[in-house]
């Protein structure tokens, strides 16, 4: 459908309602709220990479005070199976057992009036453990000799994934063939607020209420229940203000679980906040990847087939809800990328080690899929003597081929990739780029094209096995007697924006002043049940149920401005906030409708809807494969060939996300996930030792990218609209995350092919790029 | 991440921050690198004692031919032109890229010079001027050059009763050659390798290499480094082979840097 633009609705850069708290600092967040009465907890956490856990002795006097998971009886274990065949399942205990499988994993619970004095006991803890020799690097860990972290099986792998494809016959084809071994590191998501709980019972309800910083609080509630043994109507999860998600957010989490039982056991609220320390050192849980990647093309650069042993470090545990294998599952499906591919052959391992478990970072896998395939691509055309435009227009999904159903069956709704591809290239001055090189300047360009799935529902979500399925997305649109809208959402908005997005939908359809809406989001009590915020599918999900609700409303509120002007439904329209008759100027507000409904309802005759005010509607794309947004990454960076450090000179970004609900909030988004993007290719590395300790554990070793590492980025968009959704509009709130690392890279290598050296391991920091320059130098590859 | 717990004492006179230091109380400054280590429990001293508070220990004078820096001074006053002249401005210049502004408010030279960190900037920068540290114990004030103060990591040549003082630095002609070269993988970072050259005319040049995981390295007369500087730089950091090779590299760099620098008119 076309909307056409207006002042509020749909498409309008309308400023963020949200933001006036948060720039006044009025923001409320997990740790602006405190409970009369309140306790604080610390965690003893394991030292320890891998250890059997033989006891711990609390300080004297303190017994009571220090809880073990002995000290409550009764909370489950998490869980999160695959239905995958073959999926080894791993058991998570709130607070350790009998053994220890990370550095961080919680032990015991420490309560006190202040963190400080909390910590304070955790300090006196004494742990009495047999270490047991760590698993630290994925490639091994799955080999026999290695110790097994999970007694019961047969080898350290959460799963193991084929597609057999016969690539045997390609060798004597292809006119180019490249194989590259590739590695990203280990990251944390680093959100400005950590995680923070804050449980307390209510002994009226009969209720445990959580206010806890999540991304999913209903899926967090199902979670949660399960784990106390509570049912679902006795637990209520409020998220409130949440500085930064990004999948770190979308966890059930020990500590809640330990958190609420301790609230049950104790009479009294506990609050624990994740510190940065602990954040660092146990919860580096993203990114890393391994690749063994072998591509095939013809002279014109047509790719002929790609053969990939991936491996993905998924950790100690399958956390709950999207488990250990949604990585490693999704390599094997997005490497196709945006292209036309032939032939597949790929096999993934989802290794467990003694790590933190796995997490989705936004982007989830496609950051670094898209790094192995981007930079593959690179060699492919320098060994071609091909540009990078040239071999990425031989490839990409042509236009007139959308909708495009891929190899692995992923169907691409809508787009023009190569002209995203034109764009990008064409906002470069390359002749001047190509004569600083011929000068001997070591400055590069780079490209990466990919297409990023979102709002991907429940065919999808069945197929990976995952063990929650997203299913239609429910929205409750409600009038109160001033005309006052209420949009209800079970999504979470942190960041995106929802406060104001969802505000010009509504907008969209009833004409609503967007200050007349409220978005009422982030409690399990006053919303209907959603999975969440995650997979880029909120503006998807939640805009489309909101449009639905407002649109059944608008049949209500039609009905009742109808009566009130005695003529029939058939003879008015619902627009600008008005109930108007067609052939007149004549018309009644919908806050004179909510008003008479609530406050003078005899004035409505007897035979009106009564059905009232207030619409859950639910909403699902149709088909619910998922839309594609797509974009195009181009960068030029300088390498200081001394040093090894690299500057990023220029950055654009050709971006096509549909209709754009608000651009300017898409802008932001897209350059947030930039600066993410950019930390995953120069900075953020979470090295592990051999005994499988974190070596960065405060942000003096964890370089997270600031202002000054964020070039000026030049934004384009275009606007293909997706034919599946209500507007057209498709997810995007990944996509930035999700190309830098191979444009950067790509830009790095062209500055470096000069001097026949290239960088394989993200992130290229200074080290790796100066030795990739001295292994050139030295004839060694 | 919260500190255990210690007693804070506020001495308001010289004397009586001896008696505290003594008795075994940590001196606090700025606290920029101290308080961290405090919240990590890294540090966990019984007594803190706080020196802000003390007569004169923040301000410049000059007397002569040398200028008198109270440790208390902030990156900030000395970035802000607290120092005079020639040393004023490459002190300016250091102070400027010293973390970041909320930093350099509060952290001050004395408690960086003492706290000794092997990358913090006046570490490396102190003795490539020339700087003598003044240190006030029970029996008086003692003069150390800043060349070998610094005698490990974390540590220094100040007695356990003894605080800093002040610093002193010479007052420089203008026509002074400075050169300064720092690696931080991030504005604000601690630097990976520092390199200083100071050539003051008719003197020997002065060189320091720093940052590196141990004292800086001083070289008195860098006459060869300035002469022959890429053969020199590389004989100097082949002295370093606990370092990777990434490590030594920059390091050469630097010092070719700081070099140049102080080279141009």
């Amino acid at each position: 459908m076309t909307v056409e633009q207006r002042g509020f609705g749909v498409g309008a850069s309308l400023r963020r309602k949200e933001d006036a708290r948060f720039l006044h600092g009025r923001g409320r967040f997990v740790g602006d709220i405190t409970r009369p009465g309140m306790l604080e907890v610390a965690f003893l956490r394991s030292p320890i990479a891998h250890a059997r856990l033989l006891g711990v002795t609390k300080p004297q006097g303190a017994e009571k005070r220090v809880f073990t998971l002995a000290d409550l009886p009764g909370i489950g274990t998490i869980r999160a199976n695959s239905a995958l065949p073959g999926f080894r399942v791993s058991e998570q205990p709130a607070l350790a057992k009998d053994r220890l499988r990370h550095v961080g994993e919680a032990i015991a619970a420490c309560v006190a009036g202040s963190r400080a004095a909390a910590e304070d006991l955790a300090a006196a803890c004494v742990l009495d453990y047999e270490a047991l020799p760590a698993v630290h690097d994925m490639l091994q860990a799955p080999l026999p000799d290695q110790p097994l972290i999970h007694d019961h099986w047969t080898m350290n792998a959460f799963l193991e994934t084929r597609r057999n494809d016969d690539v045997s016959g390609l060798d004597a084809v292809a006119a180019a063939k490249v194989t590259r071994t590739l590695r990203t590191s280990r990251q944390c998501m680093a959100p400005l607020e950590g995680r923070g709980v804050l449980a307390e019972w209510d002994p009226r309800l009969e209720q445990m209420i959580v206010t806890t910083s999540t991304q999913m609080p209903h899926v967090t509630k199902t979670g949660l229940a399960d784990c106390l043994g509570l049912d679902e109507g006795q637990v209520r999860i409020v998220s409130p203000d949440v500085g930064g998600g990004f999948g770190y957010k979308g966890i059930l989490l020990p500590e809640e679980i330990v958190c609420a039982s301790l609230a049950i056991r104790l009479g009294r609220p506990v609050r624990w906040l994740e510190d940065r320390f602990e954040h660092l050192s146990a919860s580096a849980n993203c990114r890393e990847h391994h690749y063994v990647i072998t591509a095939w093309a013809d002279k014109a650069g047509k790719l002929l087939g790609v053969e990939c042993e991936a491996t993905v470090d998924a950790g100690a545990y399958s956390s709950y809800p999207f488990g250990a294998c949604l990585e490693a599952a999704q390599v094997g499906s997005i490497l196709p990328g945006p292209y036309v591919l032939p032939l597949l052959r790929c096999h993934t391992i989802s290794a467990c080690t003694n790590k933190p478990p796995i997490l989705p970072y936004r982007g989830v896998a496609r950051t670094g899929v898209c790094y192995a395939m981007e930079t593959t691509l690179d060699a492919l055309a320098r060994k071609l003597d091909i540009t990078a435009e040239a071999i990425r227009l031989a490839n990409l999904v042509p236009p007139d081929a959308m909708p495009y159903r891929n190899l692995v069956g992923k169907v691409f709704d809508s787009g023009d990739y190569p002209e995203a591809l034109r764009r990008a290239v064409a906002a470069f001055d390359l002749d001047a780029i190509r004569a600083r090189q011929a000068a001997g300047e070591a400055v590069g360009f780079g490209l990466a094209t990919f297409c990023e799935q979102g709002a991907h529902g429940t065919s999808v979500y069945h197929a990976w096995g995952i063990p929650f399925v997203p299913g239609f997305e429910q929205a409750q649109a409600r009038l109160s007697p001033d005309g006052v809208l209420e949009l209800r959402v079970g999504v979470h908005s942190h960041g995106q924006g929802m406060e104001t997005t969802l505000a010009q939908v509504a907008n969209e359809i009833l004409g609503v002043h967007p200050d007349k809406v409220r978005v009422v989001h982030g409690d399990t009590a006053l919303t209907p049940y959603s999975t969440g915020t995650w997979g880029s599918r909120a503006m998807v999900m939640a805009g489309g149920a909101v449009a639905e609700a407002c649109r059944q409303l608008a049949g209500r509120v039609a009905a009742i401005g109808a009566a009130l002007m005695q003529v029939s439904v058939a003879e008015v329209e619902v627009a600008d906030g008005k109930v108007r008759r067609r052939d007149s100027d004549v018309f009644v507000t919908i806050a004179d409708v909510a008003r008479t409904w609530y406050r003078a309802p005899q004035n409505l005759p007897p035979g009106v809807d009564k059905g009232g005010l207030e619409i859950t509607a639910g909403y699902r794309p149709d088909p619910d494969t998922g839309t594609h947004s797509y974009a195009c990454h181009a960068a030029v960076a300088r390498v200081d060939v001394r040093t090894g450090a690299v500057v990023l000179e220029d950055y654009v970004i050709v971006e096509d996300g549909g209709k754009l609900v608000n651009p300017m909030i898409v802008d932001g988004q897209v350059m947030g996930g930039l600066a993410q993007g950019i930390g995953t290719a120069l900075y953020e590395e979470m090295p592990y030792d051999r005994d499988g300790q974190p070596l960065a554990a405060t942000l003096a070793d964890y370089l997270l990218p600031g202002t000054t590492d964020v070039p000026d980025v030049r934004l384009e968009h275009m606007e293909t609209l997706s034919p599946w959704t209500t507007f057209g509009q498709k997810g995007i709130g990944e996509s930035g995350a999700i190309g830098p690392p191979g444009a950067i890279v790509n830009a790095i290598n062209d500055a470096l092919a000069r001097l026949g050296a290239e960088v394989f391991d993200l992130p290229a920091s200074p080290s790796r790029v100066l030795a990739a320059i001295h292994a050139a130098k030295g004839g060694v590859r | 991440m919260k500190p255990a717990a210690f007693a804070y004492a506020r001495p308001l006179d010289w004397s009586e921050a001896l008696q505290l230091v003594a008795s075994g109380a940590r001196p606090a400054a700025g606290t920029q690198s101290l308080g961290p280590l405090l919240n990590l429990r890294l540090a966990q001293p019984d007594m803190l004692a706080d020196l802000r508070h003390l007569p004169d220990y923040a301000g410049v004078t000059v007397t002569g031919d040398a200028i008198r820096i109270g440790a208390g001074t902030t990156h900030a006053a000395i970035e802000d032109g607290a120092v005079p002249g020639r040393t004023g401005a490459i002190m300016a210049g250091v102070a400027r890229r010293i973390a970041y502004r909320p930093v350099r408010n509060r952290g001050t030279i004395g408690g960086s010079l003492a706290h000794a960190d092997p990358a913090a900037d006046w570490v490396a920068v102190m003795p490539a001027l020339g700087a003598t540290a003044i240190a006030l114990g029970p029996r008086g004030e003692r003069r150390i050059a800043l060349d070998g103060f610094v005698t490990g990591i974390f540590e220094t040549a100040l007695a356990s009763d003894e605080l800093l003082r002040a610093v002193e630095v010479p007052v420089l002609p203008d026509a002074v050659g400075w050169g300064h070269w720092k690696f931080c993988r991030k504005i604000g970072e601690f630097s990976k390798v520092t390199a200083c050259v100071l050539a003051v005319p008719g003197a020997a040049p002065r060189a320091v290499l720093a940052a590196l995981d141990g004292p800086p390295r001083v070289i008195a007369d860098a006459s060869a480094l300035m002469a022959d500087t890429e053969a020199e730089a590389t004989r100097i950091v082949s002295g370093f082979p606990e370092l990777d090779d990434w490590r030594r590299a920059v390091a050469q760099t630097a010092l070719m840097q700081a070099v140049a620098a102080a080279s141009q008119p």
